[in-house]
């Protein structure tokens, strides 16, 4: 039996400010619903049970809520990886090139939506999308072209990359290889979380349980073939940008993690043999203190989650890697050089939450993908964090804040409750699949939207010092030719390559996927036989068929 | 006759065109017009022009409200303008939302989309817009 989840009404997940009449804050009531008090004290550190070792313990130790390295940034800076991607891999990989000449350290690969659903830059459903908001790829010969002159060694790749994630991580091994690169040289982090698309980002195509499996094969590969990879980035990210609040950002993710977890260790795997490569996309923007809070916690919470339910021992495969960055929801297409302002402070947060790596949108990217300057200046931004003012000197500087301290607490139950509620509807993946997270969060989203148009929360430049006169940006320009070029490079690799291979790697593709085997190695053949990455759809469409949405009221 | 139609609730069908899967927008605005009494179908993502033709037909509405954020909306709607041209469905309002650059607005106008709501539009401007040419 489930409890049937009813109506889901009231004023959820919005942050609240009662004010008195002369502007003084009466009474604070953070988005994942916890009151913040005029001043803390020793007294409150008492009363939510505050303790040292239990709570935080030293930096590099469990449960890590002070960090996962014992020094912090003093060993390394975060790693900066802009999401990047438009236009011809061509297009792209100057762009790549570019960013990494101005100390960009990683990369994030945006693709375009036709590569994201699974379909070739020539199919009619693409007309229109091809290159437009990530770099298109059809076949290795893109990869080629896009990672060219890329030191594969050094630089670690996340692609941003879901539904089709086991295609385009077997296409980037099958480049490396073409470049020389060995199985253990290259660091590869395709983002490969299908709940959180269901949830919220919406590039999904297979339904549920073989959506499933299909991560459960990159990881189970990973493991044995990629030591380096990273197979999956679970993203809190999407879900919070979709409306959810900060606490059920890592309720969910944590509760999604663990079941592509469960995939594997069904298959008869010990968690401890591939939880380490685990990784994490979690959002910045909001109130600095909550998200601060909420990172520390997270670190602990997965240890935690880790040791207590998958008996892990190795503090290393415990630890919470995670991107924090992005902030879209929090920029506004209204006086977007505040943008500019904004993702600093959020990425602040991000920093003094103590982020392995990080990416920022950018200000632009309420209008369109952003401009070169507009990306840099994101760079800069983070770049500036770490090297200007301080933030490398001392490791997670809140720590023991009476207010950070009580508040970390009480997000850890907050997480807890929202867990909870999951489980008790019997678990994440049946309340995807029954749209419960869905519609509480877009309700949610409702209800923020309504606030601030309510002017019941501030947003500046959209209801409190407003302009009026929209400011003039220098927009990205998308490029038809580019989808031309796209197309007719396209329609040349299918008359080159070899028919019968490709024919050849498809079957054997159709025959692993029927046999229930890992699909991995099969994909990388198909992906070095140049088949497309609508040819390898199609293969997984006609065996698994698609998801259906589920009723949003 | 005027009347009888403005008694009875104004029928919106949400829609996701193309490939793009940011849908925050979408059920936001799909929530905002219910709470303004009308009925709104959503389609859900990943829709192509004929089907969300085929929706607004079988689902008899009155508004065709697009939510576009992929940057696509110039050729999404010239392809929905013509289908609906095409059976004879020209008096289906249509409106579009998203990520729609100030300067692609004349030429939406220029398709006949005369309701484009960016971003950050309040929800009373679609609500009122929709009100006034539903008649």
């Amino acid at each position: 039996m489930y409890r049937v989840p009813g109506f889901l009404g009231g004023q959820m997940g919005v942050a609240k400010y009662t004010k008195d009449k002369k502007d003084g804050i009466q009474d604070v009531i953070l988005q994942s619903g916890i009151s913040v008090k005029t001043a803390y004290t020793p007294k409150d550190l008492e009363e939510v049970g505050f303790d040292y070792q239990k709570d935080l313990g030293d930096p590099g130790t469990y449960p890590f809520t002070r960090g996962i390295h014992p020094k912090g940034y003093r060993s390394r800076a975060w790693t900066t990886r802009q999401y990047t991607g438009f236009g011809t891999p061509l297009e792209t990989n100057e762009r790549f090139k570019l960013m990494i000449s101005h100390g960009q350290t990683g990369l994030n690969v945006a693709f375009d939506l036709p590569s994201q659903m699974g379909l070739d830059s020539d199919d009619p459903r693409a007309e229109g999308e091809v290159g437009r908001v990530g770099m298109a790829v059809d076949s290795l010969r893109d990869f080629e072209i896009a990672f060219n002159g890329i030191a594969l060694d050094k630089i670690g790749v996340g692609l941003t990359i879901n539904a089709v994630a086991s295609i385009m991580l077997a296409m980037f091994q099958a480049m490396a290889a073409k470049y020389g690169y060995t199985k253990d040289q290259i660091s590869a982090t395709p983002q490969n979380d299908i709940l959180k698309e269901m949830i919220g980002r919406g590039a999904w195509i297979f339904p549920i349980e073989p959506a499933i499996s299909l991560i459960g094969d990159t990881i189970e590969y990973s493991m044995k073939e990629l030591p380096k990879c990273n197979p999956v980035s679970v993203c809190g990210y999407h879900i919070r940008e979709s409306g959810a609040t900060p606490a059920q950002e890592i309720a969910y993710a944590i509760l999604i993690a663990n079941a592509y977890i469960d995939e594997v260790v069904a298959r008869g795997y010990g968690a401890e043999d591939f939880v380490g490569r685990f990784s994490f996309n979690i959002n910045i923007f909001g109130n600095l203190w909550e998200q601060v809070a909420k990172f520390r916690v997270a670190r602990k919470l997965w240890a935690i989650n880790l040791k207590e339910k998958y008996g892990i021992i190795n503090d290393k495969n415990m630890y919470f890697r995670g991107l924090f960055g992005g902030g879209g929801y929090g920029l506004t297409k209204a006086q977007p050089e505040n943008n500019i302002i904004r993702g600093a402070y959020y990425a602040l947060a991000a920093a003094l939450g103590g982020a392995q790596t990080t990416a920022l949108c950018s200000f632009d990217e309420a209008y369109t993908i952003p401009t070169p300057r507009a990306a840099l200046l994101s760079l800069r931004t983070l770049e500036i964090l770490m090297e200007e003012v301080g933030l490398r000197d001392t490791v997670d500087p809140l720590a023991g804040s009476y207010f950070i301290e009580t508040l970390t607490k009480q997000m850890e139950e907050k997480i807890h409750q929202e867990m909870k509620e999951v489980e008790d509807l019997g678990g994440i993946v049946r309340a995807v699949a029954q749209g419960y997270i869905q519609k509480k969060v877009s309700r949610q989203a409702y209800e923020f939207e309504k606030a601030v148009q309510d002017g019941e929360l501030i947003k500046v430049g959209v209801n409190k010092y407003v302009e009026g006169e929209e400011e003039d940006v220098a927009l990205h320009e998308y490029r038809d030719a580019s989808a031309d070029e796209k197309i007719q490079a396209l329609k040349e690799l299918r008359r080159e390559r070899s028919d019968k291979e490709v024919a050849r790697t498809l079957k054997a593709l159709e025959g692993a996927v029927a046999d229930k085997k890992n699909v991995m190695p099969f994909l990388v053949e198909c992906c070095q036989a140049y088949c497309t990455v609508g040819e390898m759809t199609d293969v997984f469409k006609q065996a698994y068929g698609e998801f259906e949405e589920p009723s949003i009221f | 006759m005027i009347s009888d139609k403005k008694k009875s609730r104004i029928r919106v069908l949400i829609a996701k065109p193309g490939l793009d899967g940011h849908d925050r927008g979408a059920k936001v605005v799909a929530h905002a017009l219910r709470d303004a009494g009308m009925e709104v179908v959503y389609t859900g993502l990943h829709q192509s022009v004929e089907s969300i033709v085929q929706a607004a037909l079988q689902e008899a509405v009155d508004v065709i409200g697009l939510s576009i954020m992929s940057g696509a909306h110039l050729p999404i709607c010239k392809k929905l303008k013509n289908l609906l041209a095409e059976k004879g469905l020209d008096d289906k309002l249509v409106v579009v939302g998203g990520v729609i650059p100030q300067r692609d607005i004349p030429a939406l106008k220029a398709l006949g989309i005369s309701g484009v709501f960016p971003g950050g539009t309040p929800f009373s401007v679609p609500i009122e817009f929709i009100n006034t040419n539903i008649k």
